[in-house]
């Protein structure tokens, strides 16, 4: 056992640190900073910045674009890319339908969609909760029957996250209404464009604009657009999912917000002294900070054994990134919060709100209470907290 | 000891909430919400009608001679319908300033008018450096011939922007954070030098900020001594503190009662999500929460009749700590329990959440409550 960095690896933080640096744009690394949300073009500007270094898909195979990075690497690059702090990557399709497409698609499906997933030319959205089927994904009622060389797709996806924006969806579809529930699903490619889609926005109590719901009336998808196998899809979905948790952990994140959180508590004074000078304060910030140390050292521990795991068999213990993962996410929104105090109450929407005004108290104050409200998402998406818990419960224990 | 409503206690609770269920479905919530000043001047007059605007006051001013524990009944109701209007800012804040502070002719001037819901005032206190230090004042009252000169600036003043007129903290003598030197002016918040900057806060409800610049205020128009205005000013605030209290037990009631119904009729895995052991485990750790913090709300609202200033501020410190640890723990669970559909702004408890959040910083957040209580020597007594 060799807990250090080796010195290749400690080389090659320095060289992404020094990348994001100066490649990162400025207004970019301001919004993420502030905890404010970013705009359709920041997410692509970034996207293609990092595509034109040739590290738009890191964890993508060689020859679909990827580095050939060791899980660390890996693993050290998204922790600095979290810290500068940049845009994380559009999920939906870096993290989740590419590496579908160039495990389970056709070889026409990678040609097509892998390219323009890179350059975030093609924004992906995810089917797959229904109004009935959140936690209970396979009771999915979504139905693609086919017709000729088409399937004709009827029913709702909803809390799809930036649907507003996406040029295709992937989505989870019952094609044999008879089979056991995880039988009869489907792994659908469906343009955006097609007509019988409809998207309606849902607005998050935050005041926020990122969740939708779609509807499908007799969308005609061509049977190309299938993933794999037909009733197979939840397999596929299930490979989907464990991807999805180890990118949830999000200690960069938290890292940074810590930062920023001594940085405002600096600032703020409390009895005439700055806030961060107050006792009960610090040790709970160094509460949290104990917290993500040992959350990333256990991310470290999975990465580690990643190398050695047969390749796209998430490791059960990536649900305790996640668990954890959310809740220091969510503890660190709390601290800002506590940060801000009473100037958590203007409600300050962002400019594209069509609020203009200036900053009422402190102009790092606005972003926070919406930030706090809105990270209640982090433990009910991508599977909720307690379900977490069941899968370890059942994966670990055995119970 | 008597925990139980009197007859006249309960009438009052029953008919307020008769009222709030006509007029104040979260749909007419919406409406008034939208509206510039934020709140419906029609509830405003109904609730004169039944009472509750002249509730604490004596009755040669128009009022019912109600005591805190009026207050919470309005208050717990209030916080269950999410009700918008200027209750706090005008009745129990600065109503109470002016029935503890102003002399008599004011008193007559003021009170009567509020209780009939012909007056709106606001307690133009906090300011930008202050965070929750009542007696952190920097905004300056000069003398000049009988008559006093206000100047500075004010912050995050609760309805200020719809206010006719507006209770100013204003230093008259000493430093920045003295106790000493603090006074009260009752100013005209359309007078000239005033200048407010109203906005919406993130609980739906309005606030304002305030410059005064040289305004002058008559003798008539100090509250109580102008050299002495902090033990009122804290005295009003734990007031409002109680009040709060009452208001967040209500949100939470509610929050909760909407999360256990929604437990028996949300169903995944074929069955109500309520049959999984570890929901109904968590909907009762939100009960004993909800409980906790009603018990520390009736503490709150018997000890702010408490003459004893030390043990009525202990006693208020160790409720808001109750109620921001309560409040924290039932929305957040409230919301985690609907899963997607408790983080949308469609549904009620999202609003819920926000209200006990703002409510927890208001007037002091838990930590700072605890401190103080803890710095003051705890509760129970050596
Ligand atoms: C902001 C946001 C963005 C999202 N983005 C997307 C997206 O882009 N695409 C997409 O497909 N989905 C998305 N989701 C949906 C998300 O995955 C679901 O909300 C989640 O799976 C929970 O499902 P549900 O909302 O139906 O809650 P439910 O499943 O109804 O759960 C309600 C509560 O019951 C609990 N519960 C349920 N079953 C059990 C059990 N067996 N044991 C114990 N507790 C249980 C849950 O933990 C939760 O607390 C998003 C959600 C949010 C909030």
């Amino acid at each position: 056992m060799d807990l250090r960095f080796t010195e290749e690896e400690k080389a090659f933080r320095q060289e992404v640190r020094a990348f994001f640096h100066t490649a990162l744009p400025a207004n970019i690394r301001r919004k993420m900073e502030e905890g404010r949300s970013l705009a359709k073009e920041d997410i692509v500007t970034w996207q293609r910045i990092l595509n034109a270094k040739g590290w738009a898909v890191p964890a993508w195979p060689k020859e679909y674009g990827g580095t050939g990075w060791s899980p660390m690497k890996q693993y050290i690059f998204l922790d600095e890319m979290q810290q500068a702090p940049a845009p994380q990557p559009l999920q939906f399709g870096v993290n989740m339908v590419g590496p579908v497409i160039y495990t389970f698609g056709s070889e026409a499906q990678k040609q097509r969609f892998l390219p323009r997933i890179r350059n975030l030319d093609d924004w992906w959205c995810q089917g797959f909760s229904e109004p009935g089927a959140g936690s209970d994904l396979a009771a999915l009622k979504t139905s693609a029957k086919r017709d000729g060389d088409h399937y004709v797709v009827n029913g709702q996806k909803t809390w799809t996250t930036l649907a507003q924006y996406a040029d295709w969806i992937f989505c989870l579809v019952r094609t044999d209404p008879a089979a056991k529930k995880q039988e009869g699903i489907s792994f659908l490619l469906i343009d955006m464009k097609s007509p019988g889609i409809t998207v309606r926005p849902i607005q998050t109590f935050d005041g926020g604009r990122e969740i939708n719901e779609v509807f499908f009336d007799d969308v005609r998808v061509p049977v190309e657009n299938l993933v794999g196998q037909e009733n197979k899809g939840w397999d596929y979905a299930k490979f989907l999912l464990g991807n999805e948790r180890v990118g949830i952990a999000r200690v960069g994140v938290s890292k940074q917000r810590i930062r920023r959180i001594r940085e405002l508590a600096a600032l703020e004074t409390d009895g005439g002294r700055p806030l961060i000078e107050n006792p009960r304060f610090r040790e709970k910030l160094a509460a949290v900070e104990v917290e993500l140390k040992a959350l990333e050292m256990t991310q470290l521990r999975v990465v580690a054994a990643e190398g050695k795991r047969e390749r796209g068999k998430p490791d059960p213990a990536s649900s305790i990134l996640k668990l954890k993962g959310s809740e220091i996410q969510q503890a660190t929104t709390e601290l800002l919060l506590e940060v801000i105090g009473p100037y958590a109450l203007p409600y300050q929407p962002e400019p594209e709100e069509g609020w203009n005004e200036p900053p009422i108290g402190p102009d790092y104050a606005g972003p926070i209470a919406p930030l706090y409200f809105n990270w209640r998402k982090t433990s009910i998406y991508g599977g909720s907290n307690e379900i977490q818990k069941n899968i370890i419960a059942k994966a670990i224990l055995g119970l | 000891m008597d925990f139980d409503l009197s007859e006249e206690q309960q009438l009052l609770k029953d008919s307020i909430e008769r009222l709030l269920a006509a007029h104040y479905d979260f749909e007419a919530r919406k409406r008034y919400a939208a509206t510039p000043e934020g709140f419906s001047r029609e509830m405003w007059a109904r609730y004169a009608e039944l009472g509750l605007l002249g509730l604490p006051f004596e009755e040669k001013y128009g009022g019912f001679g109600g005591g805190p524990v009026e207050t919470m009944i309005v208050m717990e109701a209030f916080g269950q319908a999410l009700v918008l209007e200027p209750y706090l800012a005008t009745v129990v804040l600065s109503g109470g300033l002016v029935q503890r502070g102003a002399d008599e002719a004011l008193k007559a001037d003021v009170l009567p008018r509020i209780a009939e819901g012909r007056l709106f005032l606001a307690f133009a206190h906090a300011e930008r450096q202050a965070r929750y230090d009542l007696a952190n004042v920097a905004a300056t009252a000069r003398k000049d011939g009988s008559a006093w000169v206000v100047s500075g600036e004010k912050s995050l003043v609760l309805h200020g922007d719809s206010a006719d007129r507006l209770i100013v903290s204003a230093r008259t003598a000493g430093g920045p954070r003295d106790r000493g030197g603090i006074g009260l002016f009752l100013v005209d918040a359309r007078a000239p030098g005033v200048l407010r900057r109203g906005y919406r806060t993130q609980d739906g409800l309005r606030a304002a900020e305030v410059a005064l610049q040289d305004v002058r205020v008559e003798p008539q128009g100090v509250i109580g001594d102008p050299e002495g205005g902090l033990p009122l000013i804290e005295r009003a605030v734990e007031t409002a503190i109680a009040a709060l209290c009452a208001e967040a037990v209500g949100a939470m009631g509610a929050m909760h009662a909407q999360t256990v119904e929604y437990l028996k009729t949300r169903k995944q895995f074929g069955v109500p999500i309520g049959s999984f052991q570890t929901l109904q485990h968590r909907a009762v750790d939100m009960f004993v929460a909800l409980e906790q913090a009603r018990s520390m709300a009736m503490f709150a609202a018997m000890m702010a009749q408490e003459d004893d200033a030390a043990e009525r501020a202990r006693a208020v410190s160790a409720a808001k700590v109750q109620i921001g640890r309560s409040g924290k723990f039932v929305g957040q669970q409230a919301i985690q329990l609907h899963g997607g559909v408790g983080m949308t702004m469609e549904l009620k408890v999202g609003h819920y959440f926000k209200r006990v959040t703002m409510i927890d910083l208001m007037f002091g957040d838990a930590d700072h409550h605890l401190s103080k209580l803890a710095e003051a020597g705890g509760l129970i007594a050596a």
